[in-house]
């Protein structure tokens, strides 16, 4: 092994918190669908990977990478839309494991249908030709696409957290996920409140895809790793916590880039591993409020 | 009154008599199945979804890492027969033995939580029995499965028996399918498995009763593991491999749709629902490579039309439709 100095670690943080930022994003995603609806999205990873495909599907029809940034989650967001309408929504008020499984369902489904379409062996695909390269960061080169990643993601954070905190959609959505019944009462249609946050929430998982795409292989099968992990940095953090889906997600990714540094043949269970103990010492999750773990 | 009617006095002797009705069906099995593979898989297959039931359909906790237990049981058996030389009888039992430690490891964290963080994280705990026996390659064979598991003949009682047979190797693995559902029937009827499914009704009002219901679903965790992972064990002796897929997510998944199908939280739902989705697999194979596309179809309009699934279905109406010819009469 290489010599471990001061800016390997530095540049391996960086790395870590570049996956973390992916990490985050999906956690956002499932923590709003279910902070609102109470469904554990299981068709997450699979909106997830339908994401990377549609982002290099547009990236080659239009040639540009930020029209695919676009059309991308807008695509993957109204495929959820119509999932919520027509699937999940008959399903409410039927015990909270119904839904679940019809995301469960209709992830073998997403896969499949990407097999038929762009083939078993998936999709090559390449950083965009904009963010190629890297960049002196201070104490060593780095890849662009990576701080692109973790300003993306911070971009994004930052306008959800806008978005619910400062604007009447926001409001209706915190009271609705804290007592539906009563924003009801007020005249609210929360049913079309539930259908855009479950859009929202897909779309966000298709767009942490696209933007994922470049740093790993696309195929069919790319989301199921990925639902595991988002479900780690959802336990972590603390269910319906936006603050502990970026904080843990950002924490999962340095775990990882961390052990790969030192024990690579342990990468894949470090993240895991750092669940179990989440679950001995804090198991409602580090921001999680410990009602909803009963 | 019901009494008069002979179906009725029929399904109630088939209730009454659960394990000698499901036992004498699989004994007979093999010859109503086209070949002996498909009445093998559903063997096997059946007893991991009856394993499973016993947490999900009894108990009411949806674990989505079942595949841990089957692949430890598969992973053992096999390992102790190719790298130890244990006799087969006795490689069953380390395997299924093993999957009960781990069972108990993993239900120690998993029902640390409830409700849906209990699928998350049985889910990704499942990930890391996965991870483990994917690196440890010397000893499970990685990416390429674990092979040479082979078992050519067998010695019970002084008998020699072919084991390369199908069907020979059906009835040698259908003793110990015996024994496993006699086993869980009679947890079933014991106070115990009154315990379990008064957990899944009602949680809080269980502990309010005094029964230690942390305890309860640790053991009945345990238990479901060392069912799923005979399961496993009995399927590396019939494959002469172990997959790394038998550790898959997918695997987990399957049993979970299994049980849907049949019926959950029936004692025959779980087999039929093996069956019916195993020969749906083996009739959709044959003309499309897009199998999964249709397995997730029907396990939604399942979800939404028939949440008691096959059997649990069947019973539904046949007690509506004797119930309401009580009331005409």
């Amino acid at each position: 092994m290489a010599e471990i100095t001061l800016q390997l670690l530095m540049l391996q943080l960086l790395t870590g918190l570049a996956l973390g930022a992916v990490y985050a994003l999906l956690a956002i995603g499932l923590s709003l669908i279910f902070g609102m609806l109470t469904v554990v999205n299981f068709a997450h990873g699979a909106f997830f990977m339908v994401g990377a495909f549609l982002g290099v599907y547009f990236l080659t029809v239009t040639g540009s990478f930020w029209f695919s940034l676009v059309l991308t989650p807008t695509a993957v967001g109204a495929i959820g839309l119509l999932c919520e309408r027509f699937l999940v929504r008959p399903l409410y008020g039927r015990g909270i494991d119904y839904p679940l499984l019809l995301t469960f369902g209709l992830s073998y489904v997403m896969v499949e249908a990407m097999r038929v379409i762009f083939g078993i062996d998936g999709v090559p695909t390449s950083t965009p030709s904009e963010l190629r390269g890297v960049v002196n960061v201070g104490f060593g080169m780095f890849p662009l696409y990576r701080l692109f990643l973790i300003a993306a993601t911070a971009v994004i954070v930052l306008a959800l957290w806008l978005f619910i905190e400062k604007t009447r959609y926001g409001l209706i959505i915190r009271a609705g996920s804290r007592d539906n019944e009563i924003v009801r009462v007020l005249g609210i249609d929360i049913s079309k409140i539930w259908l855009l946050v479950f859009g929202l929430g897909t779309a966000i998982a298709g767009l942490s895809g696209l933007l994922a795409a470049p740093t790993r292989a696309v195929n069919p099968e790319m989301g199921i790793p990925v639902l595991a992990e988002s479900f780690v940095v959802t336990v972590v953090g603390g269910m319906g916590s936006l603050v502990g889906a970026v904080v843990a997600g950002l924490l999962v990714g340095v775990v990882f880039s961390m052990t790969s540094l030192f024990a690579p043949e342990y990468a894949e269970l470090s993240i895991f591993v750092l669940m179990a103990v989440v679950l001995l010492v804090r198991p409602q999750g580090l921001f999680g409020k410990a009602g909803l773990m009963g | 009154m019901t009494q008069a009617n002979p179906i009725s006095s029929a399904i109630a002797l088939i209730a009454q008599h659960r394990v000698a009705a499901v036992l004498i069906f699989l004994l007979l099995f093999p010859l109503i199945m086209p070949y002996e593979a498909l009445a093998l898989n559903i063997l096997i297959f059946g007893l991991y979804a009856v394993g499973f039931n016993l947490l999900f359909g009894y108990t009411g906790l949806l674990s989505f890492g079942h595949a841990a237990f089957f692949g430890v049981g598969s992973y053992l058996t096999g390992i102790t027969i190719v790298h130890f030389g244990l006799p087969w009888w006795l490689a069953i039992v380390a395997g299924t033995a093993a999957s009960g430690v781990v069972g108990l490891l993993i239900g120690f964290l998993a029902i640390r939580t409830r409700g849906i963080y209990f699928s998350m994280v049985t889910l990704a705990l499942g990930q890391i029995v996965y991870y483990a026996f994917y690196k440890a390659e010397r000893w499970t064979g990685g990416e390429n499965g674990l092979r040479g598991v082979t078992v050519e003949e067998i010695n019970v009682f002084g008998l020699t028996l072919d084991f390369v047979n199908p069907l020979t190797k059906y009835y040698v693995l259908y003793v110990f399918v015996a024994l496993a559902l006699w086993l869980v029937s009679r947890i079933l009827a014991s106070p115990f498995g009154a315990v379990i499914e008064s957990i899944r009704e009602n949680e809080n009002r269980t502990a309010a009763c005094g029964y230690d219901v942390a305890r309860a679903k640790l053991l009945i965790f345990t238990l479901s593991a060392v069912i799923c992972g005979l399961a496993g064990a009995l399927r590396a002796l019939h494959l002469s491999i172990v997959p790394i897929d038998s550790l898959h997510y997918l695997l987990s998944g399957q049993a979970v749709m299994m049980c849907l199908l049949g019926g959950m939280g029936t004692f025959f739902g779980p087999f039929v629902g093996a069956a019916v989705f195993l020969y749906l697999e083996d009739v959709a194979t044959s003309f499309t490579t897009h199998w999964m596309a249709i397995v997730g179809v029907v396990f939604m309009v399942f979800v939404l039309f028939f949440p008691k699934g096959i059997w649990g279905t069947l019973v539904q109406r046949w007690q509506r439709w004797n119930n309401h010819s009580v009331v005409t009469k």
